[in-house]
């Protein structure tokens, strides 16, 4: 036992820190710093599914019927696994439309239907009531375990006033004001909120977790010995199967299964959290996996602390649900026990935070504006501030949903397991499921087919499953369940027209889903969807194929500014709608906000933030008092839409045209760039043609002149002067023909003559015509090459010219007396390699690629040979021409090795016979 | 008192011009065959002038042209560069890097000798 001021104070000190935690995530949200924007704090805030009821109830169920606690945890794994799509579609049509709450996504979808608004709250509430009970009960049997002694029951309060639980139902409530209602915001976010329950989903997670592991290593000696222990005994054996006594209900595990998938997304606190509250699409990402690995670990020891209980204080002898504070309790353990009781009391008080802000929200705009805004005090026409009536609405909701929840503790609570009241919410949200789910996939659905699903499940729902606990818990005459109203024992609640044989809950899902479904999708095919249902369709179902810019206005009239600036200051307050239409002037391009165009994106834009405030079925009725609007017709909406697309395509158009004009940009930039380059290379090419034919004029001009300056000059000296002159002509006209030769054929104005040309026979001939230079400098040149090798198809006179500048190249590096020259043909599948391979000095590696240039030559300024320097690029040019490329080897100290290969012909693939014999010696030249 | 002139260029027929030229007006010639070759010879010989193609192997004409004149004991040495590439930056470069004057090739052996004369007459 534990002394209950300490429960007390320890329950209010964990408040407070909570209320720290928010206060420090709304701080850095001001701050631009905010914490919510992390995908973990996201996943944890969805942990907010976990409430009191997996807390405490899961004990409870496991401890009667064993593994069934699990589909409620398998639904939602497999709802962010299979349907994470669909949560992403939802956050971006809530984000894109200023969607807060559940109830606005319904009404929003089917033409902003206050009707529909109206009927989502209603179920919500009335739904939403047992599971808040849910919560209360449990932190009031909590407080009951530790603060009691066992066997005390005496001590249940005997007067209302003295009951703790609605002390603490009011401290919530309080408590929930502050948090959630602190300001007005037309996004409904709540980053100091969303901060705290991801705060409390790892206190409940890690205290309960502490509570598995005392009971399973601490009571127990590990899961094996409290599972062998299980098995052992008769009454908790059959726990530990599936069958438990009967045969595995199929039936009922998928329809828990399925209800669980779709609570985990229409739950109002869910939504909340999972769609309003986010703040980056990107966070569902990390939430897939997160929150169900969350769900994983805090079932980890619900079986555990069950058998654990169960055998400790024997069947029947203790309230399952609280053996989590009851186990540590029973072995003195009593600061574990106030963990434990502090972890539940975070599971309920998240739960009941996030519902009743969220299910506030819905009253407010849903249910209490539209029947406040018909009143003339606050209607249309009124004027004045209604931002501190809001939050007043607000605060009383919140007030007025947790003594509700309190009523029904009192009512049927105290009757009903926590797990079988928690069933009871989710059968009812799971009534949105068609009109949502079919909202955003079907444009063809329709308010009245949402309207009729809607009512159709939701009485089925009160008649299956809510009338029935009622009646059970004795505060109404049981009879009807018994022998249906009437004594038509057809209309009984839980056998409906005869269907026997299903638990209650499956009964009850089956028929409400199935009239839902039924009357949603019958009545839709019935009507043609109208002008606003249509458009809101489109915006809904196709919400990923608009962006911001292009989201179609479905909105005809007249308008001004001062009446809507107006109208938003009376839901947002002046100051914000100062700052938002200024922010809106400036979008425009307008300078002052009396110079914003009041035409339909105005409209559109007023409408979106008020929305956000009061919802957009009352944000509709709100504008169109204050604007003269035309009513759209289908065929309106159908044009705005054309409208909207071809816009869009223009927008693709531009995009694809300035795209590709920055191409084209970037292309004659490169151009430009290859331009200003060759322009350098030719400036060099004649700066280095203008050194060269300056050279040998400067010699013919001195010479000339030291000549017609002495007449006398001795005949020898004359002689050697004019020798020299005439060797400076010639190498004048040389260069001038080469630079000629050059230019024609780097500039294509050469002339080919191609034939078919026997390369060895054109070799041949080449050393045959050098050979009168060879034998004056005393060298040999051999040829080796093939008897025969195929012709190639090439200008005759250019190949001559090529082997003739290698060979009179090799001539003037061989070493005087001494030289040999190799010359080699080979042939292989690719074509023919010739080489010519001198006993010269060769060339150094670092000129290897140098010689190929033009006027670079090789040698020393000593006994550097006569030539011009555009020999080798002139070869290397017709040798490309050709296909073929140069290259050079060389070892120094073993001469220079130039060589060229040239490719057959293309057309023919196979070489011809006899072509590819190869390397045998062949004739030999001089 | 003979001057003495260096002759450096790798064009052995412009060497042969020029030596034949200025041994005629009465100098004292030695010549150089590359810009090494040419610097050694100013560093060992002191000549009066320096007639220093551009274009050489081994060192250019700019080059040596440098190291003289970053030496002292040299400053007294006359260069006159040659050079086939007339650009005017390429003028303003020899010039900058300390050459006393500069001529473009083909020169007129005229103007050379006169050139000549008026840079040695002007030293001290």
């Amino acid at each position: 036992m534990l002394p209950a001021a300490l429960l007390v104070g320890a329950s209010f000190a964990y408040l407070l820190l909570l209320f720290a935690v928010a206060w420090y995530g709304d701080r850095r949200a001001q701050q631009g710093r905010s914490l919510v924007g992390n995908a973990w704090v996201y996943a944890l805030s969805m942990a907010v599914y976990c409430t009191a009821w997996t807390y405490f109830g899961s004990v409870g169920r496991a401890s009667t019927s064993g593994v069934w606690f699990l589909p409620i945890y398998l639904g939602p794994t497999l709802a962010m696994i299979l349907a994470w799509m669909v949560v992403r579609k939802m956050i971006r049509i809530a984000r894109t439309y200023r969607i807060t709450s559940i109830a606005d996504f319904v009404a929003s979808r089917y033409g902003k239907s206050p009707v529909l608004a109206g009927l989502v709250t209603l179920i919500t509430v009335v739904g939403i009531v047992p599971y808040i009970a849910l919560q209360l009960k449990a932190i009031a049997s909590g407080y009951a375990v530790l603060t009691v002694a066992p066997g005390d029951t005496a001590a249940i309060a005997p007067q209302w006033w003295h009951d703790s639980t609605l002390y603490v139902a009011l401290a919530l409530a309080g408590f929930t004001m502050v948090f959630g209602t602190r300001h007005l915001d037309t996004t409904e976010r709540h980053e100091g909120m969303v901060a705290a329950i991801a705060f409390e989903s790892v206190v409940k997670l890690v205290a309960f977790m502490a509570v598995g592991l005392f009971v399973s290593y601490s009571v127990f000696d590990g899961l094996g010995d409290l599972f062998a222990r299980a098995l052992a005994h008769p009454d908790l054996r059959p726990l530990l199967g599936l069958e438990q006594g009967r045969p595995f209900a199929y039936e009922q595990w998928f329809a828990l299964t399925v209800l669980s998938m779709l609570s985990v997304i229409f739950l109002p606190r869910q939504f909340q959290v999972m769609v309003v509250e986010n703040v980056d699409e990107r966070h569902l990402k990390r939430a897939i996996w997160v929150f169900p690995l969350y769900l994983l670990l805090i079932n980890l020891f619900v079986l555990p602390i069950a058998l654990g209980g169960l055998l400790y204080f024997g069947p029947g002898n203790m309230n399952a649900e609280s053996f989590v504070l009851s186990i540590p309790l029973a072995h003195g353990q009593h600061a574990l026990a106030l963990v434990a009781f502090i972890g539940g009391l975070s599971a309920a008080t998240g739960m009941v935070i996030v519902e009743t802000i969220a299910v506030s929200t819905m009253v407010c705009n849903d249910l209490v504006m539209p029947l406040l805004l018909r009143t003339r005090r606050f209607g249309a026409r009124a004027g004045g501030d209604l931002t501190r009536i809001l939050l007043l609405i607000r605060r009383t909701a919140i007030v007025g949903v947790m003594l509700l929840g309190y009523v029904y503790y009192h009512v049927a609570g105290e009757a009903y397991a926590l797990v079988s009241i928690g069933l009871i919410s989710f059968a009812a949200v799971a009534q949105f499921a068609p009109a949502a789910l079919g909202g955003m996939y079907w444009k063809g659905g329709t308010r009245g087919g949402a309207l009729a699903g809607l009512s159709a499940g939701f009485a089925l729902w009160a008649w299956t499953l809510m009338l029935p606990s009622i009646a059970k818990s004795g505060w109404m005459d049981a009879g009807f369940v018994e022998h249906g109203p009437w004594g038509i024992a057809l209309l009984r609640p839980e056998q409906l027209l005869g269907l026997a044989g299903l638990d209650n809950l499956t009964h009850s899902l089956f028929w409400s889903l199935f009239a839902n479904i039924g009357a949603y999708v019958a009545v839709s095919l019935w009507r043609t969807p109208s002008a606003s249902e249509t458009s809101q369709a489109m915006l809904f179902v196709d919400v990923f194929e608009r962006t911001a810019g292009s989201v179609p206005v479905f909105w005809r009239g007249r308008a001004e500014v001062a009446d809507l600036q107006s109208l938003m200051a009376r839901f947002l307050g002046a100051g914000r709608t100062q700052m938002l239409f200024e922010d809106y002037a400036r979008r425009a391009g307008a300078d002052r906000i009396d110079q914003i165009k009041p035409d339909a994106r105005l409209v559109q834009f007023v409408e979106t933030q008020l929305a956000g405030a009061i919802g957009s079925a009352s944000a509709r009725v709100m504008v169109s008092s204050v604007v003269e609007e035309e009513t759209l017709g289908l065929d309106d909406v159908m044009r705005i839409l054309h409208e909207a697309s071809q816009l869009r395509t223009y927008a693709h158009e531009l995009e694809d045209k300035s795209r590709s004009l920055e191409r084209a940009t970037e292309d004659l930039r490169a151009a430009n760039e290859q331009l200003k380059s060759l322009d350098r290379l030719k400036d060099d090419f004649m700066s280095s043609v203008t050194h060269e034919l300056r050279t040998p004029l400067t010699s013919i001009r001195a010479l000339s002149e030291l000549m017609a300056d002495d007449p006398d000059m001795d005949a020898a000296q004359r002689q050697h002067f004019v020798g020299i002159i005439v060797n400076e002509t010639e190498r004048l006209s040389r260069l001038v023909n080469q630079v000629l030769d050059m230019a024609k054929i780097e500039s294509g104005h050469a002339e080919w003559h191609n034939s078919d040309v026997d390369l060895r026979a054109l070799v041949e001939q080449a050393i045959e015509t050098t050979q009168e230079v060879f034998r004056e400098r005393g060298a040999t040149v051999v040829l080796h090459a093939p008897a025969q090798v195929r012709t190639l198809r090439a200008d005759p006179d250019r190949l001559t010219q090529v082997v003739l500048n290698l060979l009179s190249n090799a001539a003037k590096f061989v070493p005087k007396g001494s030289g040999h020259v190799d010359v080699r043909i080979d042939t292989d599948d690719a074509g023919i390699t010739v080489r010519v391979h001198d006993n010269g000095p060769g060339v150094p590696p670092d000129q290897h690629l140098l010689v190929f240039e033009r006027f670079r030559q090789g040698g020393d300024g000593v006994n550097r040979p006569q030539g011009t320097g555009l020999g080798l690029p002139i070869s290397r040019q017709i040798v490309e021409h050709f296909g073929g490329r140069m290259w050079l080897d060389t070892d120094p100290g073993q001469g220079a090795c130039f060589s060229f290969h040239l490719p057959w012909p293309k057309m023919e693939t196979l070489p011809a016979p006899g072509a590819q014999s190869g390397n045998h010696e062949g004739g030999e030249a001089p | 008192m003979t001057h003495r002139i260096l002759i450096a260029d790798d064009e052995p027929n412009i060497l042969i011009s020029l030596e034949f030229l200025m041994k005629r007006e009465g100098f004292e010639v030695t010549v150089a065959r590359d810009g090494i070759e040419a610097l050694a010879a100013i560093v060992d010989q002191r000549p009066d002038l320096v007639l220093l193609d551009v274009m050489m192997p081994g060192k250019t004409g700019f080059e040596v042209c440098q190291e003289v004149r970053a030496q002292d004991a040299l400053k007294d040495i006359r260069i006159l560069m040659l050079t086939a590439k007339g650009r005017d930056t390429d003028v303003a470069k020899g010039l900058a890097l300390g050459a006393d004057a500069y001529m473009t090739k083909p020169f007129s052996t005229r103007e050379l000798v006169v050139k000549v004369r008026e840079m040695l007459g002007s030293a001290p």
